[in-house]
Parts: structure tokens; C-alpha cells; sequence
């Protein structure tokens, strides 16, 4: 009788198993027949709270065209649309010449929003905002500094007591833009640094604290851990509650990360962007410029393979630098100045599907 | 119906003296039709078990053909180089294998007397009442996802680690290099005590099954001669001493496959150091977090190679491991896995 | 020789720690399970269940295309390794008692010990790359790589279970080979080998490795298994790492939906099974 039970059920669970697999491959086929468009993109953390709401209202308006991101790091979004397993892919670390020769076919760099990167740290017993220096913050990331009543970092707090306590130290393990940002500001700001490690969204760190995966990584570890200290987006900071400190910039004066210093450091950004629009903010000139701040991108092919993918990727990137910026600032990322949003149009422009522009206005 | 029916052809001769089966020899009906049906039978079976055999061979092939530009550039330096430089290209499998292989042992260390407990407990101690649905409950263990222990490792373990544990484990032994050092939590020992629950449902369940595969005459023969029940114990224990040997190495086995658990915890840092505190880096976990960015080929490749390194060691552990275990159970019980 | 006294004090000391290493195990389990259950109850809502999630800040975010997803990829992975599990397990044990029987148990033994990240890459290398995208299809293989190796053995022990005299009558009765072992062998063995197939189906219901390169991961609700997919685990993966508390009381009522599932199907199968074992 019991054997009688179990085969029912097994063969009910079966059944019901591989009829599930059949939706799954007749919806897939369904799926194509349909007009909507599903574009899939991934890449970089920095952007990714913004993105998911690009996304959520793009999708409400054009619901023909299906979008979805997911959060991987830089690294993977320009390694996916290399390998052309995504449709556009996000960075805020500019492909390098060696990358985008390894490409397939041109990609474009198209400048979306500004950000900031911020030293944020948990550190229970000082409850005002720290200042810190470039020198500190290269002390600490090259394993010099590590603890936090160091004079390095005391003696430009004054009033502050620190702890006596080691700091934990945490950076990102996976290759990242947002570490791009980083150690391209350390190279400016410490010729040691420059020297021995160098730029780049992965790199061989000093023996130094912990790693975590994405901005979401690091920030849940600095939340998680007293005494600590990492890099994030400064939305990250944001939303977690978590202090973040002023740094001293090329002029001297301590800023704090904002909209205004981000957008004050992109100021003259224009002038220099090359045409190909990779261009690097940190240690901009200027007295209210926040050093560490920087564009991030999206990647796309200049010569779409797919007409109807195609278009409708170019129809939201033209509303993501248009519209979409409208979205950005309760986000904390920066707009686009004007003048590089004109240049960004042009890049969307050039945007073709066999040799014919996909947007013409 | 307990009599087999020999010999061919009518079921009306009944021949109980003719033990072998002679088949073939159909009733006429039959006869006339091609016999296509047992071999293609056999080489449809045979094709699917081939497919699934030739899989281990192609996944191993695939990783070997894929790893051919660290290969030509390192040789086999490889595993003794230990800087991982993605930018200026230069890769070693040092780190990851101290990583992997260091977290695995703490969870033997740990595991291992446990286990051995729980299987010694239920063998010889407890009433079959109460050995089976412990032994269940011991087995679910095994059930739970490997990202689960991971989320309850970062939330409920490490914090409580940091705060309690780990503060005492320096105060008591910090003169010791393996205890030194700043903690927080995530960390080599982190990673090692998560496995060693991870691995503990399969030890014990291996050595369970060797214990009862062990003739009860030797307990008998034991206990006839005054000895107290555990003095019985040890001598089955001597008995099924290769099949529990089998039994760890298998728990090795799962333990240096972990990736999601272990990737959660471990702190990801590719730098070799000496105390258990600090972070560090399994082969496992490197390829689940850098595999979807490698930008460049023999990153990839590297990392590829890494995997072919991650395969051989699993392979040699798995094969002694069920070579050990099977001396003593000789095909009774589970086979070896779970 | 120490005295008897001693002797007896050492037995009873080891039974008490033994006993202690079996409460240890056992409270180990309860205690995650506990944890599991109080830190998922705090996020579980009917929202969570039917909703899709949203991006930070929204409400009513939930895990409902996670749920879809993860029960698509365990049906395509069943859908590919039972089948080849199952017929591959006939093969084992009614033509595998030879030396090539015994290499193919070696090298299907292998693949059930390969670390299932090593799939992952693998099914990345063969399908995900070539075809150019990642698709809940290239996650249903690797799941139904792993799921291969184990209901072939499974099967095959359970067919091996399966009296010789019932063969042996089949086959009396002038049915070819073939017949006998379909209609009679795997017949009476169904119970068994539907065991294995749910045991398997629990083991990969929990896997998140092979599926990081594969399926990756969606934020909105789809079936088409031309394109990536979430999953269950997937999502308990990425929420666990982030610094949003909401994010980690989705995470742990993620696991509480997904460990429900897979204790249930283990405790199932373990009340089925149990009257067949006391007969046995």
C-alpha cells in the first residue's frame, strides 16, 4: 500500500517537474514571437542603484522594451560585452586600448552620471565627520598606517580621540571601476603607490584587510565591522547610515563628497574629454572639487547587430541622459554637465544598425 | 511463487532440476521478428551511461585545453608562485591552495572527533529507535545550501566569533603566530569552522555505515572476554580503521569543493599569512568571484587553470577515499556519497 | 592493567561524550534551522511572495520571479539529468558487471565528486560563451550535469535491489531482454529509483555555483529560458553580501522559502521510504 503512495507522488513531483521544463521552453519560444525587446545589460555597482530605477521606470513607460541589469562589478560588464554575452554592458573604469582592441567590434563609451567615491568607516567612539588627508588615506591602503590614532590621520582632526585600535582595512574583490577610481587617485596623490601597484579595476593589493564583492560587498562589511574603513559610492554610504569623511583636495581645502563638489569637479571636464569621451576626473582643479569623483559609463557597440534591440537601446539611452538625469539627484549621482551631455548625444547618434544611424534626432 | 522457471520454451514444463536459464529460444510467434530489441536496448542505455562518463572526461579536457597560455608562460611554477597580478599579468595558485587547503584541515580538526562521536554514539550506544532519526536529523545537515551557511555565517557566526571567541582564542594563545594579528570576523579560521559543519554529516554517515559493516563477532568476541563496552568499541574501531580513514578523506573531498559558504566568509585575499585570523582565498571561491571579469585570456586561463588543479585533488582524494572505504564495507551501505 | 573501576569509568565517560557530540550534531541543526525560521518569519509576507523586486527604497519588493525561476531551472535541470540518469543507471546494472562497467562507475563517480563551480565554468566554456548569452537553459544543464551521476547510481542500486528469481521469470516467459527490464525490473524498482531522482532533485534545489555563470541573475519576472534567469539562491547570494538591511530580511526569508522546499522533499521522501526499509 505504501509502496503504491510513493510511487504516486514520486510520479506526480515527476510529471509535474518536466511539464514545468516544457512551459519554460515553449514560453521561451512564445517569448521571441512576441514584439517586446528584452535587453540585458551588467557591470558596474557604482551606478547600480540608479540603474535598477532607470530601469523600473523605463520599463512602466516603454513596456516594450524589457531592461533588466545586473550588478557584477566593472570588470564583468567589460568583460560580458566583449564577449558579447550582454547587450551593453556598465563601467565606471574606461576600457583600456588593450581591451578595446580585444573587442569584437568598436564599443562606445557613453557617459551617463557623476559619482563620488567616499572613505566611509565605522568607527563607534567618534561620532563627529573625519578629514582626512591623501597622504593618510595612502598610508593606510599601502598597509603604513594601521592604527587609527596614527598622526597621520590625528593631526588632521584635532579634538578627535581616536582608539588605540587597529583599522580594518576593506577593498573590493572583484574587479571594479570603483577601484579604478581609487587607485587612479592614489597614483596621482602617491608617487609610491604609482610606483608599485598602479591603476586599475583589479590589482595586486598590498597585504591589507579584507575584500568584498561590489560596492554592496564592501559597504555591508564596513556596517558589519567595527574599526573598519573601505570605498564606496557615496549612495551606498548614504542609505546605510554610515559617516563618510572630507578629503583634501589639490587646492588645499577639505571637501566634503556632495552633489556640488562631484559636479564641481566635472567642471572642466569637457574641455579635456578626448573623443572617445574616456576621460578621468580624480584630483580635478578647483577649490570646492571633491578629488575622488568620477563618470560612469555604458558600453555599447557602435554597429548594432540587431535592429530592433538596437533601437531600443538607443531610445533609452537618449531618455537616460535626458530624463534620466531628472532622477538622479535624490540618488546622490551628479548629472551630466551640459557640455558632456551634448557629447554623449553625438556618440548615441553614431549609434548604427548596417551603417544607418539608429537615432537621428 | 518460489519457484524459478528453467529452461525454455512452454511454461507448462515445469523442470526444477535444471538450474541454469536458457533464453532465446521463444515461442514461435516470436521468432519470425528481426531481434533488434536487446541490442538496441543495450547500446541506448549504454550510450546515455557512456555520456555521462565521457562528461568527467570532457569537463577535465575542456579545463586542460583552456589552460594552455598560463601553462606555456608559468609551467608548473605555477603552483609555487604566489603573487596574483591581474594587471601586470603575473598569476600564482600558492595563495589559493594554502586557503583551500588550510580551511580544510581546520575542518577536520574539528569535525573529525565529532563525527566519530556521533557515529561511535549511534552504533554502539544507542537504540535503533534513536540512532535512525538522528542519524536523519544529522543528514539534513547535509541538505542545507551551501549559500545558506554562507548567509548565516556572515550574520550569526562572525559576529558572534568576533565579538566572544575570537577576543579569548588571542588573550589565551596570542603568543602563538597563529593567532596573532588583527580579526574581524571573516578569516581563514571563519572558513574552516563553517565547513567543519558542512562536512560532518558525511564523515559521520560514512563511518556509521563502516562501524555497522563491522561482523558483530568482534564486538562479541570483545566483550566475551571482560572487556568494558568501549574497550569493544576501540577494537571495532581498529577493525573499520581504513574505512574511517575513507571516511575523512571523503569529508576532505566536500570540503575543498565548498564555494559558496566558504566565499562568503573567507575575506578574499590572495595573500599567504600565518594567522588564522586573517583573511585568505580557496581555489573555489577566487573563480567564483573573479571568473565573470577576467578580462584578459590568461587571467581567464589562470583561472581555468586553477580549476584543472581544484579537479585533480578532488579526483585523487575521491578515488583513495572510496578505494578505503570500500576494503571495509565491501559494497554494503551507501557507496560513499551522499 | 588498570583496575576495573577505572576501566568502567572510562566506558561511561565515553558514552556521555559521545552522546554529547550526538546532541552537539543535533542541536547544530536546530540551531541554524531556528535562526533560519525566526530571521525568514520577520520578512515573509504574501507580498514577498508574489512581488517582484523593486529597486531600493520601494516597497512591496519581493522574490516572486526568484520562486518561478528556481522551480523553471530545477525542472529543465530534472528534465535533462533524470532521463539520462535513469537509462544510464539500467545500463550499470544489467550489462555493467565487466571491466568496462567498472570504468564507467569510476569515471560517473568522478563527475558526482567534481566541485560544482568546475561546472559552472565548464558549462560557460561549451554553451554560455558560444551562443553568446547567458540563458536559464545553459543553467538547467549544468544543473542537469549534476544531477546525472547521482540518479545513474542511485538507480542502478536500486535495480540491483531487485530480485534475480523476478528477471528470471520474465525472461521464462519468452520476453526479450528489453521487456523484462522495462516492464518488470524497473517496474519494481520505480519506488526506488523515484527516491533517488527526489533526493537528487533536493541536492540541486540548493546549488548557487553553477549557476553564477550561467543563469546569472533577473530582476523581473520571466519564464523564457532563452535569457537569464533568478533564482532562489542566486538572489540569497546577492542580498547576503549587500549592506541594505531590507535586502538581508529578503535573504533570509529567501531561505526560509528555499529550506522549506528542500527539507520538505527530503523529509517526504524519508516517510515514504521508511515501510520499504523495514521490509527490506
Amino acid at each position: 500500500m505504501k509502496n503504491n503512495k510513493l510511487r504516486v507522488t514520486a510520479a506526480v513531483l515527476i510529471v509535474g517537474v518536466l511539464s514545468l521544463a516544457l512551459v519554460g521552453c515553449g514560453s521561451g519560444s512564445t517569448g521571441g514571437a512576441n514584439s517586446e525587446v528584452k535587453l540585458q545589460g551588467a557591470g558596474a555597482t557604482f551606478p547600480n542603484p540608479l540603474y535598477q530605477k532607470w530601469f523600473s521606470e523605463y520599463n512602466k513607460i516603454t513596456p516594450s522594451a524589457k531592461f533588466d541589469y545586473q550588478s557584477i562589478g566593472s570588470g564583468g560588464g567589460i568583460k560580458q560585452i566583449t564577449a558579447k554575452t550582454v547587450d551593453f554592458g556598465g563601467s565606471d573604469a574606461p576600457m583600456k586600448d588593450d581591451e578595446l582592441k580585444a573587442a569584437p567590434g568598436e564599443i562606445l563609451h557613453i557617459p551617463t552620471v557623476l559619482g563620488a567615491v567616499v572613505v566611509t568607516y565605522n568607527l563607534p567612539s567618534v561620532t563627529t565627520d573625519l578629514k582626512l588627508t591623501p597622504d593618510a588615506i595612502a598610508g593606510i591602503y599601502l598597509g603604513k598606517i594601521t592604527k587609527w590614532n596614527d598622526t597621520a590621520i590625528a593631526s588632521s582632526n584635532p579634538g578627535v580621540s581616536f582608539p588605540d585600535t587597529a583599522i580594518n582595512v576593506v577593498r573590493r574583490s572583484d574587479g571594479s571601476g570603483t577601484s579604478y577610481v581609487w587607485t587612479d587617485y592614489l597614483s596621482k596623490v602617491s608617487a609610491e603607490w604609482k610606483d608599485k601597484i598602479g591603476v586599475g579595476a583589479m590589482v595586486n593589493w598590498p597585504a591589507i584587510g579584507t575584500a568584498a564583492k561590489g560596492n554592496e560587498g564592501v559597504t555591508g562589511q564596513v556596517k558589519q565591522t567595527p574599526n573598519s574603513l573601505g570605498y564606496v559610492e557615496l549612495i551606498y554610504a548614504e542609505q546605510n547610515k554610515l559617516p563618510y569623511a572630507s578629503v583634501k583636495n589639490s587646492s588645499g581645502e577639505f571637501v566634503k563628497p556632495s552633489l556640488e563638489s562631484v559636479t564641481a569637479a566635472a567642471a572642466g571636464a569637457a574641455g579635456q574629454m578626448p573623443d572617445d569621451l574616456r576621460v578621468s576626473i580624480t584630483n580635478a582643479a578647483g577649490r570646492d572639487a571633491y578629488p575622488i569623483s568620477s563618470f560612469t559609463y555604458f558600453l555599447v557597440y557602435k554597429n548594432q547587430d540587431d535592429q530592433a534591440k538596437g533601437a531600443a537601446l538607443v531610445n533609452f539611452l537618449w531618455w537616460a541622459i535626458h530624463d534620466g538625469e531628472q532622477m538622479t539627484k535624490p540618488l546622490l549621482y551628479a548629472p551630466l554637465p551640459a557640455e558632456v551631455a551634448a557629447k554623449a548625444e553625438q556618440k548615441i547618434k553614431s549609434i548604427t544598425y548596417q551603417g544607418k544611424p539608429l537615432r537621428t534626432s | 511463487m518460489g519457484q524459478s522457471l528453467a529452461g525454455g520454451g512452454s511454461a507448462s514444463s515445469l523442470t526444477p532440476n535444471q538450474p541454469t536459464l536458457q533464453f532465446g529460444r521463444a515461442p514461435s510467434s516470436l521468432r519470425a521478428r528481426p531481434r533488434i530489441g536487446d541490442p538496441l536496448f543495450k547500446w541506448a542505455t549504454g550510450f546515455f551511461a557512456v555520456l555521462i562518463a565521457a562528461l568527467a572526461v570532457l569537463i577535465m579536457v575542456e579545463m586542460a585545453i583552456n589552460s594552455k597560455l598560463p601553462f606555456a608562460k608559468f609551467g608548473f611554477g605555477f603552483l609555487s608562485r604566489s603573487v596574483w597580478d591581474p594587471v601586470k599579468e603575473q598569476f600564482g595558485a600558492l595563495p589559493f591552495i594554502y586557503g583551500t587547503a588550510v580551511s580544510s584541515v581546520i575542518a577536520l580538526i574539528i569535525s573529525v572527533p565529532v563525527s566519530l562521536g556521533v557515529a561511535i554514539f549511534l552504533v554502539e550506544k544507542a537504540p535503533r529507535k534513536l540512532s535512525n532519526p538522528i542519524l536523519f536529523i544529522v543528514q539534513l545537515l547535509a541538505a542545507i545550501p551551501s549559500v545558506v551557511y554562507g548567509l548565516w555565517g556572515i550574520f550569526v557566526l562572525a559576529p558572534m566569533l568576533r565579538n566572544h571567541v575570537y577576543p579569548a582564542l588571542q588573550s589565551t594563545f596570542g603568543f602563538l603566530p597563529l593567532f596573532q594579528g588583527n580579526q574581524n570576523g571573516l578569516g581563514l579560521l571563519t572558513a574552516g569552522l563553517i565547513l567543519s559543519i558542512m562536512v560532518l554529516p558525511i564523515i559521520t554517515a560514512v563511518t556509521t555505515d563502516v562501524l555497522r559493516a563491522v561482523p558483530g563477532t568482534q564486538r562479541e568476541a570483545s566483550l566475551a572476554l571482560g572487556s568494558t563496552r568501549w574497550e569493544a568499541t576501540l577494537i571495532v574501531l581498529q577493525n573499520a580503521k581504513s574505512g574511517i580513514s575513507g571516511a575523512i578523506i571523503l569529508g576532505l573531498g566536500r570540503a575543498i569543493g565548498e564555494t559558496m559558504a566558504v566565499t562568503m566568509v573567507i575575506g578574499n585575499r590572495s595573500q599567504i599569512s600565518a594567522s588564522l585570523f586573517d583573511p585568505s582565498y580557496s581555489i573555489a571561491s577566487v573563480i567564483a568571484n573573479e571568473f565573470t571579469e577576467a578580462t584578459s585570456e590568461i587571467y581567464l586561463q589562470s583561472l581555468i587553470e586553477l580549476g584543472l588543479i581544484l579537479f585533480f585533488v578532488t579526483f585523487i582524494i575521491n578515488m583513495l577515499a572510496r578505494l578505503l572505504v570500500w576494503s571495509v564495507t565491501r559494497g554494503e551501505g551507501r557507496g560513499g556519497h551522499a | 592493567m588498570p583496575s576495573v573501576g577505572r576501566r568502567k569509568l572510562l566506558d561511561s565517560t565515553m558514552t556521555v561524550l559521545t552522546g554529547l557530540c550526538a546532541l552537539f550534531a543535533v542541536a547544530s541543526l536546530f540551531f541554524i534551522l531556528g535562526y533560519i525560521f525566526w530571521g525568514g518569519l520577520r520578512g515573509l509576507s504574501l507580498g514577498f511572495l508574489v512581488n517582484s523586486p523593486k529597486p531600493i527604497g520601494e516597497p512591496n519588493s519581493g522574490i516572486a520571479n526568484a520562486i518561478v525561476g528556481s522551480v523553471i531551472l530545477i525542472a529543465l535541470g530534472s528534465a535533462i539529468g533524470m532521463p539520462v540518469g535513469i537509462l544510464g543507471g539500467i545500463y550499470l546494472s544489467e550489462f555493467g558487471s565487466n571491466k568496462f562497467g567498472l570504468l564507467l562507475r569510476f569515471l560517473i563517480d568522478t563527475l558526482t565528486g567534481t566541485p560544482s563551480i568546475l561546472v559552472g565554468v565548464f558549462v560557460w566554456t561549451v554553451m554560455v560563451h558560444p551562443m553568446g548569452y547567458f540563458s536559464a537553459l545553459s543553467g538547467g544543464v549544468a544543473l542537469g550535469i549534476m544531477m546525472m551521476p547521482i540518479v545513474a547510481r542511485t538507480t542502478e542500486e536500486m535495480i540491483r535491489l531487485v530480485p534475480q528469481s523476478l528477471r528470471e521469470a520474465g525472461l521464462a516467459l519468452g520476453a526479450p531482454r528489453w521487456r523484462v527490464t522495462l516492464g518488470v525490473v524497473l517496474r519494481t524498482a520505480a519506488s526506488g529509483v523515484a527516491t533517488g531522482a527526489m533526493l537528487a532533485i533536493a541536492r540541486i534545489a540548493g546549488e548557487t555555483a553553477p549557476l553564477l555563470f550561467t543563469a546569472l541573475g533577473l530582476n523581473y519576472m520571466s519564464t523564457n529560458v532563452f535569457q537569464p534567469m533568478a533564482s532562489l539562491t542566486y538572489q540569497i547570494y546577492y542580498y547576503a553580501q549587500a549592506p541594505y538591511e531590507e535586502w538581508h530580511d529578503m535573504a533570509w526569508a529567501a531561505t526560509l522559502v528555499l529550506v522549506t522546499m528542500i527539507l520538505a522533499l527530503n523529509i517526504a521522501v524519508r516517510l515514504l521510504t521508511r515501510n520499504r526499509h523495514q521490509q527490506a
